[in-house]
């Protein structure tokens, strides 16, 4: 590495190495690189070593039967060695699609209220509100979702659905209960909007102010300068922005858990029940060790979620980091 | 002398600070006004209070009145875009928007609907593009990118952008600093065309480019207006010591 | 000269429409903090005895009897702890590092992508992870397993924090010391550290938060018990998964002293909140602004 070069030419320009106190403490120094080097390399091996010890405990699965019959198959009998993933990973997309469609409107609309309109009072009143968003656990949102949403669904938007929206696609009631993708989206829903708010607002910040002038000054509103000039320069950390709530939509495990009602069937509306794969890796850690292949269908289960969270942000982040490199620089 | 923008007891703070003092001045119709003095005395702050660039700023509290044509701009029931439509801005760096050379042009007349059809926008693109001395070199590759033109090429497209929605009244916020001697040149002598048609209020801090400006003068020191006047006035016989000594390049 | 506003134009309707539909997203979002906290302090306090914080589950708590939750209160706080220290003793030479020798280089670049995909690695997987690892190496469900997995859990967080401030440091203090004869080490361990001690307090605090929030990590890790832990080797109980486990319960009067235990847990976490806010306020003053 590099880093070593100051060091030397600290010694050689200075040529003070004969003074007692300097060289135990380059010495110091060149020891001190050493370890902070290889605690930092952590980070990039920890993801390295996650992914291999789950193909590790995954492989006799992906081992006894292709990969298609597991991704795309529908049935889920462990005891009969039947192990279609199929339900548990539509469950995830639907819950994850709905959440991420419930937030992102209105969290796009803030953000761009924040970056754009708000005084700085407004601003510095929600900042902290959406940390607090953002700080309360996942299992209180669990909590949250069962005693308002699941109700509200189940008393409201369901027999609002099925009295108006009978014949639509992806609408129709089905069952009587309030535990359903769309419970657990809502919920999923808040909880990534602090991130996506965020996220959005430091992606406008770093439109410089000379470009919105130049629209305001030949007279547009506001609201058309955001449109045709700020938009435009924003759009694909728009979309890192909403990859990466999705992302986290995806792997969120106890609060989906508690209101979506972990039915293992192929969804056919968002008033359906779902059964998502955090879900079923939460609920069936106790028994999966006495049947076999069980916990190695698991570990698979974990392994999809992770290679799939590992695409999402890494293609998200690395928008993000491109963007948002002008501020930092 | 025609009166075009008259400005009264304007007082304009910047969170506490004041940015300028009581401001008693009236911009003459159709010609070119340039507002000199060292830097942060309000010169800038002043210009942008005639298109109401000011309130852009959080913490901004602006007293007074701007009266442009009679009508105080700063009144409640005026609509603020139809005053920036009236009264265009020539930025201190050129600003062009990301889109292609074409799309600066009708930008603004987009906006406000100006033309009937494309042929039309395209004819106004043409007729500001020369305005602007621009044509020659851009008319073949109106769809690419503004931000590939030279910065010079720049600020000339943003004057045939402003021009374009049909101002009254040019501002300009020292337009030609950021530009190299030629270019500049090149700024000056459009100004100058230009001043049979509106009405142009400069902002500059080099005192040369006044003298080759001006038909009117303001002198501005602390956020006061310390003198007046037509230039040729100003120029010879300077009424205040302050200006005589700004002239005289003491400071 | 037509200057008067006709607030009809479609454009300024369009601007009124879309101000106002993006103030009441804000709102809604805003508002939405307070429906939670509603929703848990409404439930949950009728629920909160004193017992509850007190005393760990009597025989017939799950079914409604006597007891509370004392041995999830202290198991979480014991895990959180661990895992908050252990994560700071790597994440604080990694900001270190990242600020004194990577800077913004490439290598920079690639720690942070890394850190930011970590971050974005969902606690089930870190506990399926740490799970298959307790397998391999024999290890039963303990709070030690717990507080390694909660470690890894709140590393990225914490690196990500610190960076953010720590990266804000102005550039002429650093030099100034390089120049004084310092080494970077020493830059490192005496300047950064102090003139970011607001940051990297907060940024510590924000994990612990997140540490003691978290349920899916120590659902296989930590385990669940009844007693108070006494040993590292020993499961534990914690807050979330008491929340969790009361949840399920068929008895409503378990069911209660669920919404309780999830206000106790919603209490510490906006206290450990506000606590940071507090203590980087204060802290903020023996700083070079």
């Amino acid at each position: 590495m590099s880093q070593s070069e100051p060091i030397l030419t600290l010694e050689n320009t200075e040529g003070r190495t004969t003074r007692p106190s300097v060289a135990p403490r380059i010495r110091q120094d060149q020891r001190a690189q050493r370890i902070f080097f290889v605690i930092t390399l952590l980070p990039v091996f920890l993801i390295v070593v996650v992914t291999i010890a789950l193909l590790v405990r995954a492989w006799p699965i992906l081992q006894a039967f292709p990969l298609t019959d597991l991704l795309f198959g529908t049935v889920w009998k462990p005891s009969e060695k039947m192990f279609g993933f199929g339900p548990f990973i539509l469950g995830t997309l639907w819950v994850t699609v709905v959440g991420v469609g419930v937030a992102v409107p209105p969290c796009l609309l803030a953000a761009i209220y924040l970056a754009e309109y708000a005084h700085a009072s407004t601003r510095s009143f929600t900042k902290p509100v959406l940390d607090l968003l953002a700080a309360i656990p996942p299992v209180v949102y669990g909590v949250w979702g069962l005693l308002a949403i699941v109700p509200f669904v189940e008393d409201v938007l369901a027999p609002l659905a099925k009295r108006w929206l009978g014949g639509v696609p992806f609408l129709a009631v089905n069952q009587p209960t309030g535990f359903s993708i769309l419970a657990g989206g809502i919920v999923l829903a808040v909880m990534i909007a602090p991130l996506v708010i965020s996220v959005v607002y430091e992606i406008f910040l770093t439109v410089p102010n000379d470009l919105r002038h130049a629209s305001l000054a030949v007279g547009s509103t506001q609201w058309q300068t955001i449109r045709n000039v700020v938009l435009p320069q924003v759009t694909p950390g728009i979309v890192a922005a909403v990859v990466l709530g999705a992302s986290r939509a995806f792997g969120e495990t106890i609060a989906v858990l508690i209101v979506v009602g972990n039915v293992p069937q192929v969804p056919t509306s968002i008033f359906d029940s779902a059964y998502p794969l955090p879900a079923l890796i939460a609920n069936n850690y106790g028994d999966m060790m006495s049947i076999p292949l069980y916990d190695s269908a698991l570990m698979g289960a974990a392994l999809v979620l992770l290679v799939v969270i590992l695409i999402f942000n890494i293609l998200s982040t690395l928008v993000l980091q491109r963007m948002l490199r002008r501020k930092w620089a | 002398m025609d009166t075009h923008i008259q400005v009264k007891n304007l007082n304009v703070y910047y969170g506490k600070q004041q940015a300028l003092k009581n401001v008693n001045i009236e911009i003459p119709k159709k010609q070119i006004t340039v507002i000199m003095g060292p830097s942060g005395c309000g010169k800038t702050t002043l210009l942008k209070s005639f298109n109401r660039f000011l309130e852009l700023t959080d913490g901004t509290q602006i007293t007074g009145e701007v009266l442009v044509d009679g009508q105080n701009i700063y009144d409640r029931e005026v609509d603020v875009t139809e005053v920036r439509k009236t009264v265009g801005l020539l930025a201190q760096r050129p600003s062009p928007l990301p889109m292609s050379i074409y799309d600066n042009v009708v930008y603004g007349m987009h906006i406000h609907k100006m033309k009937k059809d494309r042929k039309e926008y395209k004819a106004a693109v043409r007729h500001y593009l020369e305005i602007a001395g621009l044509w020659d070199e851009v008319g073949k590759r109106l769809h690419d990118p503004a931000t590939g033109l030279s910065i010079g090429q720049q600020q000339r497209l943003c004057l045939a952008r402003g021009l374009a929605v049909e101002p009254e009244i040019i501002l300009g916020d020292e337009p030609t600093s950021a530009l190299d001697p030629i270019s500049s040149q090149n700024i000056e002598a459009r100004l100058l065309d230009l001043k049979q048609q509106y009405t142009t209020v400069i902002v500059t801090h080099t005192l040369r480019q006044a003298k080759r400006l001006a038909d009117h003068v303001i002198y501005m020191y602390m956020g006061e207006v310390i003198e007046a006047g037509p230039a040729k006035e100003v120029f010879t016989n300077p009424k205040h010591e302050r200006t005589r000594q700004y002239l005289e390049g003491l400071f | 000269m037509g200057m008067k506003k006709n607030y009809w134009r479609r454009r300024h309707l369009m601007e009124l429409f879309m101000k106002t539909l993006m103030r009441i997203s804000l709102v809604g979002a805003a508002a939405s903090l307070g429906l939670i906290l509603w929703t848990v302090v409404a439930r949950g306090l009728p629920a909160l005895t004193w017992d509850m914080v007190t005393q760990s589950p009597k025989g017939g708590f799950y079914m409604g009897k006597e007891g509370g939750v004392l041995n999830a209160i202290i198991g979480s706080l014991y895990l959180a702890l661990g895992g908050t220290l252990l994560a700071m003793l790597f994440s604080l030479p990694i900001a270190l590092y990242l600020k004194t020798y990577l800077g913004s280089s490439k290598w920079g670049q690639y720690v942070r992508l890394s850190l930011d995909v970590l971050w974005g690695i969902p606690s089930i997987v870190y506990g399926a992870f740490g799970f298959t690892i307790m397998i391999a190496i024999g290890m039963r469900a303990s709070l030690l397993a717990g507080i390694i997995v909660l470690a890894l859990v709140e590393l990225p967080i914490m690196v990500r924090a610190m960076d953010e401030v720590i990266r804000r440091m102005p550039a002429d203090l650093e030099q100034a010391a390089l120049a004084l004869g310092s080494t970077r080490f020493e830059v490192a361990m005496r300047v950064v550290t102090r003139q970011m001690l607001p940051g990297i307090v907060t940024a510590i605090l924000l994990a612990f938060g997140r540490g003691i929030g978290d349920a899916a990590s120590v659902l296989f890790t930590a385990g669940y018990t009844d007693r108070i832990v006494t040993s590292l080797m020993r499961p534990t109980a914690s807050l979330p998964l008491a929340v969790f486990f009361q949840l399920g319960s068929p008895f409503p009067e378990v069911q209660q002293r669920g919404y309780a235990s999830a206000l106790i847990l919603t209490i510490i976490v906006l206290a450990v909140s506000f606590g940071s806010r507090w203590l980087a306020s204060r802290l903020n003053k023996y700083t070079i602004k």
